[in-house]
């Protein structure tokens, strides 16, 4: 049984990522092959020829159909074999199994499970992405470590005090007290921070050129398994949000990241920075980019190590959860409720 | 106020730090870190409280709380609002 919940949608890509020619990426241990049809929708089909297991990532497109680069079966967009070299007959067993796919707020999500319990209405959102009014800065770094240490790394931000000082930590986020709400049925965990009286680290400062001392807010919303949103308010001390109107004394930052497990031991840490101010600054956006990546990469350095720590240790360590970990362990919690809802019912004995 | 001091008195109120809610409805479970203290105090969406310097045994706690409740409490759930996100 996979360690991540199966019929899910898991973000697969960006959009931007997939032209019109193939495009190779794992997720959930399935190797997988992207790309986008003349009509601009995108397909994801196993990466494996029926015939002899050529790659498809490695092969062509000709007219929105996938030719096998080894001996040219060719496939339509739902997988299914349409020419065979050689022969008129195509065996009824010549098909690759086709993913379903959304593609909205310019992420590409797929569908890891029974195609058939797929629900496009079930892919959460992110529409600061591809909003006119918000300018987004964007990366993904490869994360040789179980995709459970990057949840547990993003719902406790407090780490970010002696893991990122001098990028977004500062004293306060360590010694600033959490509220954690979960909603059991719609699957979310909530955690906030709000810090109205802190220091300002350089990623806002000179972000937003604020001066002196903020009031900085941090409310999580993590959609397991995939979708991580960080709503980051920053505003001078004692600018609170309005009762009604615009919350126009602070700068909104809304920090995004997907979580997307590759196999057991490795992720896709997809992250994204989106900002309702500075629009078109190309200053403000290299900055925010570049501070940000650095953060992730941190995060990356110090997960990759914790992996081979987890791989070496003897079974049943006992790991020791404080205040801090409400949140975190809220969501191991929801994620191993995903995992036993997402796997199928064992066929009962004799009918296996 | 330390931990023996507070107990765990039938209701109590968290000193809350903002926001007061952020999800609505009736599957909702809160805890809040008692601003100053050590202590998290749980609440279910029936609204009971417990509290505890332990978030494990405190989620054991929320998790089990609704199989306690009675027909009334039970009864009177569907009444809350439908799940949704507040804006904070």
């Amino acid at each position: 049984m996979p360690s991540w919940p199966m019929n899910q949608w898991y973000v697969a890509a960006y959009s931007d990522e997939i032209k019109e020619e193939m495009f190779a990426r794992t997720i959930c241990g399935e190797p997988l092959a992207f790309y986008r049809t003349s009509q601009g929708q995108v397909v994801a089909l196993a990466d494996r020829c029926v015939h002899r297991r050529y790659p498809l990532s490695l092969s062509h497109l000709k007219d929105d159909q996938v030719v096998c680069g080894y001996h040219g079966f060719t496939y339509d967009q739902g997988g299914r074999c349409v020419a065979a070299p050689g022969q008129k007959r195509i065996p009824r067993t010549a098909r690759v199994p086709a993913f379903p796919v959304v593609e909205q707020d310019s992420l590409v999500w797929v569908w890891i499970g029974d195609p058939e319990r797929a629900d496009a209405e079930l892919a959460p959102r992110a529409p600061w992405l591809d909003a006119p009014d918000y300018t987004t800065v964007r990366g993904m770094e490869p994360l040789r470590a179980r995709y459970g240490l990057l949840v547990d790394n993003l719902l406790d931000l407090s780490h970010e005090t002696y893991l990122h000082g001098g990028y977004i930590g500062t004293p306060e986020v360590a010694e600033t007290p959490i509220t954690t709400e979960v909603d059991e049925e719609t699957n979310v965990v909530y955690v906030s921070r709000h810090m109205d009286d802190a220091e300002c680290p350089p990623f806002y400062a000179t972000s937003t050129g604020i001066q002196g001392r903020i009031a900085r807010w941090q409310d999580i919303e993590y959609h397991p398994p995939c979708l991580y949103l960080l709503h980051s308010r920053i505003a001078p001390v004692g600018a609170h949000p309005p009762e009604e109107g615009p919350d126009d004394q602070a700068f909104h930052v809304e920090v995004v990241y997907a979580i997307t497990p590759e196999t057991e031991n490795s992720t896709h840490d997809f992250w994204m920075v989106a900002r309702d101010f500075a629009l078109d600054d190309q200053q403000v956006s290299d900055f925010l980019g570049e501070q940000n990546r650095t953060v992730v990469l941190q995060d990356v350095v110090a997960l990759d190590v914790l992996e081979q720590v987890v791989e070496s240790e003897k079974e049943n360590y006992q790991e020791l959860s404080i205040n801090i970990d409400t949140g975190g362990l809220a969501a191991r919690r929801l994620l191993k409720k995903l995992v036993e809802a997402g796997t199928p019912e064992p066929l009962p004995v004799g009918q296996a | 106020m330390t931990a023996a001091e507070t107990g765990t008195p039938a209701l109590v109120r968290a000193d809350l730090p903002a926001p007061t809610r952020m999800l609505s409805g009736r599957s909702v479970y809160r805890v809040v870190w008692k601003l100053n203290t050590d202590v998290l105090v749980g609440y279910c969406w029936c609204g009971e409280t417990h509290e505890s310097e332990d978030p494990i045994e405190l989620w054991e706690w929320l998790l089990a709380h609704p199989d306690q409740h009675d027909d009334g409490a039970a009864a009177g759930a569907p009444s809350a609002p439908a799940p949704d996100l507040v804006d904070a």
